[in-house]
């Protein structure tokens, strides 16, 4: 019960906050909320926006949300994007020619490895040196990102690209198409059916119970003997494979070649959504559609309002803020009926 | 603030308190008054309702119906603060200082207001006056995790006296302290409230305290008061009947005779180290035969704790080996099946579950990943799972509102029960249990005290560490005393010596 009511005050009370923020620079705060919702859900095409930004959000969420339930904190679901972004790319380009259906899952698969090598790879630190996977995350991320630069401006080049360094364009046939009927490309499907795939692992599979055991109290999980560093760096690098994904949905669907734009802040804002979702691999399905609208809504509020593109940015910064500001009231809120359990005396 | 009400102890008063959970009713009406200057017990079976009950008064739980009197004024409690506002304190069974940091530190820290820039020195001085004015002497300076059991508890007491408590609540105190340094802080708590400074209830599983140190006591039985009087009135046995009605205890198992057999578990050399990286096991070797009761006895903190964690896989062995059927063992999940080594550690909510599932989660961690719990190997059946717990649930007798209760809102005592049906359902040929009845009332005690000696009879080889002597001497074929880390002493319960005993536990 509190655990949606929390994330739903802080969600109200950050759109409070904006509010005000937005008043200060002389913008009325109704106009505001209402050309949200209108550039969001307002119409059948802000809808097929949204929902083109929730799929590559879902997918890093989840890139949080699966160590999460073994008690990590990853925060870098950034590098594993464009990490993955780069593989596809790569592989794309390197087996030109050959069929779409062969190249097209063996771009998916470079993808995932290429997050799964990443995050996996913090995973590895935190269990055989003891290194925080939060702090290693995150600079491995900014490895990653400085490795795409390096390709695209180098080995990767391609020359036709003069003012924003690219890779070559990929083959037309090797690009994700949309699903029939919408302007939505298949990534929002690959990204739902992870995240359902993610919450039967977690809930319903020997896997995700031993990890549980682990996130929930690790002594206990080595009293049943459970091998809990190979649960810690399978269970990470499949959080990196799910954000390397979502790069290659990114380059196979929207870009169509890997450069800088791919660093777009999905992997960063994914991370607020899984918090937002209190690492629940279901709920982050609605919560990336939620704030899929909210950068779909951007560019209107620029266009209409003059407000700075910025300015969803800031809303984010203050849904993430309240949002850990009242990670402290779970459990203390008292409603009528649910008081705190404290610890058995 | 009324200077009156705080000088000296005041009367409390629970009026008909009634608390449910989901529906679960803990507490039914309960009515408890304790008098001013007096030591109150509270008596219950594992899940009567007494931590809640206590929880209820100082704000942690908010009652559904019922209210709460100091000194006669009906006052409402929505907070622990609000509770020390009004002069109450609890001790809780667990510690609850910071190990790391020192008494003084620990007890300034703990006020309602701290300032924002201390003055240590001056906060010294104070407390050191304010020490002498207390029966109870404790070592300021020193770290709290540099601490005797009886030392921590006692600077538990002394830190609700310095936040002004007059009236004083405690849930099992005694449950980690030996039975001297138990008398001794009963003494102490007791000689203050026939002074009139204290009025005290206190929570406990042990008749003999009650019958030396308490004025009153009451009963709770199923979320029920059944009896409630002077201490006078009753004998162990009455209270027994109070407690538990007619139910039947179990006797002492009987000890099957067992042949002298092969050695089941062998530890030998081994060393490990505690939290901070100082040596706590240094050496130790050990034999247990199957169907062989081997005791540990010592003072807590020689590096028990410690051997059984690497026993139970918990901690890496620094050196030595262990061997189980003659074969390495490191604790791993397939050695654990292949060679059926089960543990009861200490302390089961923190070191065997997990505290936010449910009972049928905790009690299938030694199973989930076998037929029928999963199919396949991996594929949770859930509805297995809920089905096993609840076997077991009625096996064992543990007190839940369901298999899919979270464990953590058990009762202390029926955590333990659940952990036990979890380790000793099955087949044990190795069982390591430490302390495995702290804080379980009587009939609980002698419940499993019975198991593990089944488990014995039926060939297990069992390693008991314990701190109650008396438990040790009832329960082994064989008696060791380990002391600094090493084994200093073996004997057998016939020809135990306590002397020698007592002198090898000192550390002489
Ligand atoms: N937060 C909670 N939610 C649901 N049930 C609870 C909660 N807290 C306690 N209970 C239930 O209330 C009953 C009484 O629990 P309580 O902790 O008061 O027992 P107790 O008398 O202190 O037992 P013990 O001697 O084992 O400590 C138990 O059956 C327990 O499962
Ligand atoms: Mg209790």
């Amino acid at each position: 019960m509190t655990a949606i009511l929390v994330p739903v005050a802080a969600l109200a009370a950050s759109l409070a906050l904006f509010g005000a923020f937005v008043a200060l620079i002389g913008v009325s705060p109704l106009d505001v909320y209402q050309l949200m919702y209108t550039g969001a859900f307002g119409s059948w095409f802000s809808w097929q926006n949204t929902l083109t930004r929730a799929a590559p959000l879902i997918l890093t969420a989840l890139c949080t949300a699966l160590p999460a339930q073994l008690g990590l904190v990853v925060i870098g679901g950034e590098g594993a994007l464009v990490l993955g972004a780069l593989a596809a790319a790569a592989t794309g380009l390197a087996l030109e020619g050959a069929p779409a259906p062969v190249v097209v899952p063996a771009m998916g698969l470079a993808a995932m490895a290429a997050g799964a090598l990443l995050i996996g790879g913090a995973g590895a630190l935190r269990h055989g040196r003891g290194v925080n996977e939060t702090i290693s995350s995150l600079l491995l991320s900014y490895i990653a990102i400085a490795v795409l630069n390096h390709m695209v401006e180098g080995p990767l080049k391609d020359p036709a690209s003069l003012n924003k360094p690219s890779t070559a364009p990929l083959a037309d046939d090797y690009t994700i198409g949309t699903l029939p009927g919408m302007d939505v490309h298949w990534g929002l499907v690959v990204g739902v059916v992870c995240a359902l795939a993610a919450w039967v692992l977690m809930r319903r599979t020997t896997f995700g119970f031993a990890a549980r055991m682990v996130g929930g109290n690790p002594r206990a999980a080595r009293m049943a003997g459970l091998p809990v560093g190979r649960l810690l760096i399978v269970t990470t690098a499949l959080a990196g494979a799910m954000a390397g994904l979502a790069g290659m949905v990114e380059v196979a669907a929207v870009h169509g070649r890997a450069n800088a734009s791919l660093v777009a802040g999905y992997g960063s804002t994914g991370i607020l959504v899984a918090f937002l979702a209190r690492q629940n691999p279901l709920a982050v399905i609605p919560v990336a559609i939620l704030f899929g609208g909210i950068g779909a809504s951007g560019g209107l509020l620029q266009r209409r309002l003059g407000l700075p593109d910025a300015s969803v940015l800031v809303l984010q910064g203050i849904i993430f803020v309240t949002l850990l500001a009242s990670e402290g009231l779970h459990g203390r809120v008292r409603l009528p009926r649910l008081a705190k359990q404290p610890q058995e005396a | 603030m009324n200077v009156m009400t705080w000088v000296g102890a005041p009367s409390l008063e629970a009026v008909a308190i009634t608390k449910r959970f989901d529906g679960f009713t803990a507490l039914d009406g309960v009515s408890l008054k304790v008098r001013p200057g007096t030591v109150h017990a509270l008596l219950g079976e594992n899940g009567a309702g007494k931590s809640t009950l206590v929880k209820c008064v100082m704000g942690f739980h908010r009652p559904d119906e019922g209210a709460v009197l100091v000194d006669d004024h009906e006052v409402v409690i929505g907070n622990p603060r609000a509770a020390q506002r009004h002069g109450l304190g609890m001790v809780y069974q667990h510690f609850t200082l910071v190990p790391r940091m020192t008494v003084l530190e620990n007890l300034v820290m703990a006020r309602a207001e701290v300032p924002a820039l201390i003055d240590w020195k001056a906060e010294r001085k104070e407390l050191a006056a304010f020490l002498r004015t207390m029966p109870f002497k404790v070592e300021l300076d020193a770290p709290v995790a540099t601490l005797a059991a009886g030392d921590k508890q006692k600077a538990e007491i002394v830190k609700q006296l310095y936040l002004q408590a007059r009236f004083l609540i405690l849930d099992e105190p005694t449950s980690v302290l030996t039975p001297d340094e138990a008398d001794e802080t009963l003494g102490l708590i007791r000689g203050m409230a026939e002074s009139g400074r204290l009025s005290v209830l206190i929570i406990t599983h042990k008749f003999r305290e009650v019958m030396a140190f308490a004025d009153d006591v009451s009963v709770l039985r199923r979320g029920r008061l059944v009896g409630s009087g002077p201490v006078g009135a009753h004998t162990p046995d009455t209270l027994a009947r109070l407690m538990i009605g007619d139910a039947a205890v179990a006797g002492p198992a009987a000890r099957a005779a067992t042949p002298r057999s092969e050695i089941r578990l062998e530890v030998s050399g081994l060393r490990a180290e505690d939290d901070t990286g100082t040596p706590a096991v240094g050496g130790v070797d050990l034999q247990v035969r199957a169907g062989e009761i081997v005791g540990v006895a010592g003072v807590s903190g020689n590096g028990q704790v410690e051997l059984v964690q690497v026993l139970a896989g918990q901690r890496p062995a620094s050196a030595g080996t262990v061997r189980v059927h003659g074969e390495p063992y490191a604790a791993t999940r397939a050695e654990m099946r292949r060679h059926k080594v089960f543990s009861l550690p200490e302390e089961p909510l923190k070191s065997a579950c997990v505290p936010g599932m449910s009972v049928a989660e905790n009690m299938a961690f030694r199973r989930f990943d076998q037929s029928p719990c999963a199919r396949g190997g991996w594929w949770l059946d859930t509805r297995a799972v809920r089905a096993a717990a609840q076997a077991l649930i009625e096996r064992y007798r543990v007190k839940t509102t369901g298999p899919d209760a979270p464990i953590g809102t058990l009762s202390g005592g029926n955590v333990q029960r659940a952990v036990l049906a979890r380790e000793l359902s099955g087949d044990v040929a190795v069982l390591i249990a430490a302390n495995p009845v702290f804080g379980l009332d009587f009939a609980a005690v002698a419940d499993i005290h019975a198991q593990i000696v089944e488990a014995r009879n039926r060939g297990a080889a069992v390693l008991l560490v314990s701190e109650d002597l008396d438990e040790l001497l009832e329960l082994s074929d064989r008696l060791v005393v380990m002391s600094r880390g090493a084994i200093v002493h073996e004997t057998t319960p016939v020809s135990a010596d306590l002397t020698v005993i007592g002198r090898c536990m000192a550390g002489h």
